[in-house]
């Protein structure tokens, strides 16, 4: 085995400790009286960065009709297989649109593989990160608790126009 | 007065002296957690009453509710036995430790101290040495291996620290010629605290103190990286918050130790020359002894979450080659004192 030399010979004041004890002691108590990192947490909430992946959800046009023209390709590309879309056909100018899009927050991972690879900019992480069930029925998200209106998602989409 | 009177008097002392230790464990306990989060930028518990102050109790409830759970291989009398042991020797200890000096209640002259015994030192030493039993069963019993290290570590940890506690102390028994804690800190009037005296022995004391009381930085019986819990690791419930209990009771005993053996204990230097009455010097000399063990109280704390751990050998050598030859001279410099200015 190699011999291992100390890096700093520590002089005598060092060796007897105890200045470098006090100083630590005074180092921590200074500490204690600094400003505290804490959120407490339901009353004060922590918004985070566009950057931020919370829950996928699905964009909402201002007139009321998600961007979704239900191809699939999130399905397809979900690590967890969270995803499920079923298409239906519509007379309006997209012709397709999702009849039923579910994702199961028991299985979502919160990757962004969906946002990714979405044609549309119909899916995208939001901010929202409070995700609580009390029973795996509840746990699977319809249409109606994944489509938020576009312009609470503004932030996101030109946060990944910008970076994707 | 007659023996009825003695033991009701006693009994009373016992009740509060009893109420106080658990209140100070309790609020030890709490005070542990706010301040290790206020050196760490956190805020601690605050939920529980106002600013967390019924925390504690919280505490208290959580550990009664939750399972018992003891292993298949343990040694089931010696796994019960040892938390009764560690509480039991916590709790007695404090019975010579005066907290302050003699007054007079309703006629009667109290010593405020439960039992005033002439060997009262040797009697918390004698009991200190049977708390290490307490860890080495708890660690034996439970039939694990990171419990039985933790046992063996602890007492070989406690066994060497006592040869320089011992030492240290006899520095101080040499000053007051008496064994008597009362006496003791009688001989420590105006500014002739042995801390001032005797620096020596009141740093290998300190440091002694920690190393009984299993504190960082000499927490090896329970070090978490390496023993899982230590010798409580096979602890749940009650049991666990027995040994929990003593712990911090253990604290109290050495900062009220170390407050009557090197702090002057209730004396407050030239509190007699204010003339005040003598129920409120009285007064005023308990809250100070309350005052310094609360100081030291929160300087154990403060050092917790200060200094890392030890490493064992490193954690023996001091203990070997650095306070037991430190606490020797710290006996020949007393000797020296004494020869010299006839004290
Ligand atoms: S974030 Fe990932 S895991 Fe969650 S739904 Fe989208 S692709 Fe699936
Ligand atoms: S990839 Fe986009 S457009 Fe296609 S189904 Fe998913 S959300 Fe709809």
């Amino acid at each position: 085995m190699p011999v291992r030399r100390r890096q700093k010979d520590l002089n005598f004041w060092e060796k007897i400790y105890i200045p470098e004890i006090a100083k630590g002691l005074a180092l921590t108590f200074k500490t204690m009286f600094k400003p505290k990192f804490t959120m407490e947490y339901p009353e004060e909430k922590f918004i985070p960065p566009p950057s931020y992946r919370g829950r996928p959800v699905l964009v909402q046009e201002e007139n009321g009709e998600e961007r979704c023209v239900a191809c699939g390709l999130c399905s397809r590309v979900c690590p967890a297989l969270a995803i499920e879309v079923q298409a239906g056909e519509t007379d309006r100018e997209k012709e397709r649109y999702p009849e039923r899009f579910e994702i199961n927050m028991l299985r979502c991972i919160f990757c962004g593989f969906c946002e990714e690879v979405c044609p549309e900019e119909a899916i995208v992480m939001s901010k929202d990160y409070e995700l609580a069930f009390t029973n795996r029925e509840d746990a699977i998200y319809g249409k109606d608790e994944l489509l938020v209106p576009v312009k609470n998602l503004n932030e996101r989409i030109n946060f990944l126009r910008q970076y994707k | 007065m007659n023996y009825l009177e003695i033991i009701v008097i006693t009994l009373v002392k016992i009740l509060i002296i009893f109420t106080i230790m658990m209140l100070t464990v309790s609020y030890l306990v709490y005070f542990e957690r706010r301040i290790s989060a206020w050196v760490q930028n956190r805020l601690g518990p605050n939920r529980v009453g106002w600013e967390g102050v019924l925390q504690p109790f919280a505490d208290v409830f959580k550990l009664l509710l939750k399972e018992d759970i003891v292993p298949l291989v343990a040694n089931k009398p010696l796994h019960t036995l040892a938390p009764i042991l560690a509480l039991f020797v916590a709790f007695s200890t404090y019975a010579v430790i005066p907290f302050g000096p003699d007054i007079t209640v309703f006629g009667y002259k109290v010593s405020l101290v439960v039992a005033d015994i002439n060997m009262g030192i040797l009697y918390v030493l004698a009991l200190t040495s049977l708390g290490v039993y307490a860890i080495t069963f708890a660690g034996w019993s439970s039939g694990s291996k990171y419990s039985l290290f933790g046992g063996v570590r602890a007492s070989a940890q406690m066994i060497s620290y006592e040869v320089s506690m011992g030492f240290s102390v006899a520095g101080v028994l040499l000053f007051a010629e008496s064994l008597r804690p009362v006496a003791i800190v009688e001989a420590q009037s105006g500014w002739m605290w042995n801390a001032v005296l005797q620096p020596i022995g009141f740093i290998t004391f300190l440091v002694s103190a920690f190393a009984e009381t299993n504190r960082l930085p000499f927490d090896l019986p329970e070090a978490e990286p390496e023993l899982v819990g230590g010798f409580h690791t096979e602890y749940s419930s009650m049991k666990f918050a027995g040994f929990f209990l003593a712990e911090y009771a253990n604290m109290i005993i050495a900062s009220a130790l170390i407050v009557t053996l090197y702090l002057g204990g209730w004396q407050i230097p030239y509190i007699e020359l204010l003339g005040l009455p003598s129920w409120l010097t009285a007064a005023i000399q308990v809250a100070g002894f309350f005052f310094k063990v609360g100081f030291l109280l929160f300087f154990f704390l403060w050092v917790r979450w200060t200094i890392p751990r030890f490493r064992y050998d490193q954690l023996m050598s001091l203990g070997w080659k650095v306070m037991f030859p430190l606490s020797l001279i710290n006996l020949v410099w007393v000797a020296v004192l004494i020869m010299i200015f006839k004290l």
